[in-house]
């Protein structure tokens, strides 16, 4: 092989060899196209199939949540006694219920109400908890050691009874179980902040930023922020979830929303009731807060990989 | 070297950090010296004998125990007004040592290049403030494309170039250098510290370098300073403290350093340390390094070395040199 090789280089004459130039700017030249991290995050999250169909599946539902209802020749809470307990039918494509009530509209509606439970319960969560989270960190000491101290006694108060217990105080409704949801959730959501921007306040980056005699308020909306966004999304993805399942459980025992309102859990309550006869009117609801809670939990999980920095290194 | 003229002075510079409720860490303890105009001035020392914690002090980010730092005739101790210390701010810069820490990985290299141009108002228009930072990515051998990218789309090397390019924006005239290249490649290590050089040459910088590459800092440094402890044990020349080293200290770490000629390194006699580097917290009185040092004796250990002049522009703190 050697020998082989050495021959055949003695027969190219010298004058073929021609010196390769190297480039300077050739050198430094960066291929990969020019990408943002949410970009990066984007393309990541399009790999995994799970998440991109649970996107999908969401999509639809908050789609059908927000445009059913309207569009239902029924009201969600008018009842018409000639057609109670129908099975599912041209007219009533979900059946009706006890009180003659369509069964597809009301599903709709009261996916529409637990969609907004989570969503706002999110937001709260995220405005309560990034707060918290951020003040604690940023002043330190002290201060931070008392706002640890005050969630870990938070935290050792069982989540449901607070929530029982001030269902019992306030007026049943959308506006009250929001309020429930939102005084304990936000815990999680300032824990995680909290650690993130603790880490991210020794880095270097933040160091050379005070050098370079960038003002505090700067240092925390460009640098610390903007870095923080990741865990906040991947968290607020999980407690949607958690929240709609929360109302839900609230519902089913009973001190949820009550009649002629309708939330997910509210309908399932109705249909276990009525299980023997009509499963219709269980089975429908339950798949659709099933379809909901995985596929947010999906997303999540998608969202968390294609986001987290760690990854991406 | 001492009819220069003096950028720096750090004066009985001391940096102590609590740890627990009783007992304090010496990071820095009592450090004094000069840099002047122009110059590098190298700082060695192992791992965690407080070189970073000095130049960190130096430089504000972390307020300073006892001790102050006197840039250019003005007194940095905290006090000063606050047009003083944004003139500061600009006049001396930081190069990191973690190049993939040191860069915010949400900013585009335009914004982090530019970011020091902004807080001082050096840019008139958004154009010009766009053409100064590809004129520094020029200068340190980056392109305009690379402009509107993030960081992690570059090598280590080239986001360490980004970094000193950061520095640079605010045309300063100290810049202390931490570790800048102990990260990265050795390949790239020569490219970046040719950087240094050429920047040193072209636009008359005064440089803090630490590091702990012994033979990176015999090849950048005018004069080198050796840490121990959080004190300052030997400062003079480069190559005075190379050839004779007085400190014992420095004598054992640069009888360390390998020798590129065979016959010369088989002859080479390395003074070994016994015992290990005691811990910075609650230190007693005398010499740090007595524990250590082979020619230690009961003076070493009850009475604390002053860091005195024993040649012309020569500083050891040790009680045997005379």
């Amino acid at each position: 092989m050697n020998a082989k090789e050495n021959n055949i280089n003695a027969n190219i004459p010298q004058e073929l060899f021609v010196p390769v130039q190297v480039d300077q700017s050739e050198r430094e030249r960066i291929s990969r196209p020019s990408l943002t991290a949410w970009q990066d995050g984007w393309l990541r999250l399009k790999q995994n199939k799970a998440a991109v169909v649970s996107l999908f599946i969401i999509i639809v539902i908050v789609a059908m949540a927000l445009l059913a209802p309207i569009f239902s020749p029924y009201d969600f809470a008018q009842t018409d006694y000639s057609a109670i307990y129908q099975g599912p039918s041209a007219a009533h494509l979900f059946g009706t219920d006890g009180f003659g009530r369509d069964q597809f509209t009301r599903i709709w509606y009261g996916t529409r109400i637990s969609l907004l439970i989570g969503f706002v319960a999110a937001c709260l969560d995220l405005f309560v908890g990034v707060t918290y989270g951020a003040v604690s960190a940023l002043l330190g000491g002290k201060v931070d050691a008392i706002m640890q101290r005050i969630i870990e006694v938070l935290v050792g108060i069982p989540h449901l009874i607070i929530v029982i217990l001030l269902m019992m105080v306030l007026p049943a409704g959308v506006g009250t179980i929001i309020v429930a949801l939102a005084i304990t959730g936000w815990v999680n959501m300032a824990r995680l902040v909290r650690a993130r921007i603790l880490q991210l306040k020794g880095q270097e980056f933040v160091m050379a930023a005070q050098v370079l005699g960038t003002s505090q308020k700067n240092i925390i909306l460009r640098h610390l922020i903007p870095n923080t966004v990741g865990v906040i999304v991947i968290n607020a993805m999980f407690t949607i979830p958690s929240a709609i399942f929360t109302e839900a459980f609230l519902s089913f025992i009973g001190i949820g929303l009550s009649e002629p309102k309708a939330s997910l859990g509210v309908l399932i309550n109705n249909g276990y009731a009525v299980l023997q006869n009509s499963p219709y009117l269980l089975i429908c609801p339950a798949i659709v807060i099933i379809l909901i809670m995985v596929c947010f939990s999906i997303l999540g999980d998608g969202l968390r990989d294609a986001l987290d920095p760690r990854m991406s290194k | 070297m001492s009819e220069q003229k003096v950028l720096v002075s750090v004066q009985h510079l001391k940096k102590y950090f609590p740890v627990g409720k009783k007992q304090t860490l010496k990071a820095v303890d009592d450090v004094t010296f000069d840099i002047y105009k122009g110059e590098t001035l190298g700082l060695v020392g192992e791992s965690g004998c407080g070189k970073s914690t000095l130049g960190r002090t130096i430089i504000g980010l972390y307020p300073p125990t006892d001790g102050h730092v006197v840039f250019d005739g003005q007194v940095m101790d905290g006090k000063q007004s606050a047009a003083v210390h944004k003139e500061f701010t600009r006049r001396v810069q930081m190069v990191f040592q973690d190049p993939y820490a040191s860069l915010n990985p949400r900013m585009k290299v335009m914004d982090i290049v530019a970011e020091g141009i902004d807080n001082h108002g050096l840019a008139k228009s958004r154009k010009e403030r766009d053409q100064m930072v590809i004129d520094l990515l020029n200068t340190v051998g980056l392109q305009q494309e690379h402009a509107n990218r993030f960081p992690h789309e570059f090598s280590g090397g080239q986001r360490q170039r980004v970094g000193i390019a950061r520095a640079l924006a605010l045309n300063p005239d100290f810049i202390i250098a931490d570790e800048p290249i102990s990260a990265l490649d050795v390949s790239i290590q020569a490219q970046v510290i040719n950087l240094f050089q050429d920047l040193q040459k072209e636009r008359g910088l005064t440089y803090l370098f630490i590091a702990h590459d012994l033979s990176m800092i015999k090849h950048i440094s005018d004069r080198v300073g050796v840490m121990y402890l959080g004190s300052l044990v030997e400062l003079t020349t480069s190559d005075e403290i190379f050839d004779h080293p007085l400190h014992p200290y420095t004598q054992a770490m640069f009888s360390a350093i390998p020798l590129a000629d065979p016959e010369l390194e088989n002859n080479r006699k390395r003074i070994m340390l016994h015992g290990s580097i005691p811990s910075p917290v609650n230190l007693g009185p005398g010499c740090r390094f007595a524990g250590r040092c082979p020619y230690a004796t009961d003076r070493c250990r009850t009475e604390s070395p002053a860091f005195k002049e024993v040649a012309p522009g020569h500083f050891v703190a040790c009680h045997q040199v005379n």
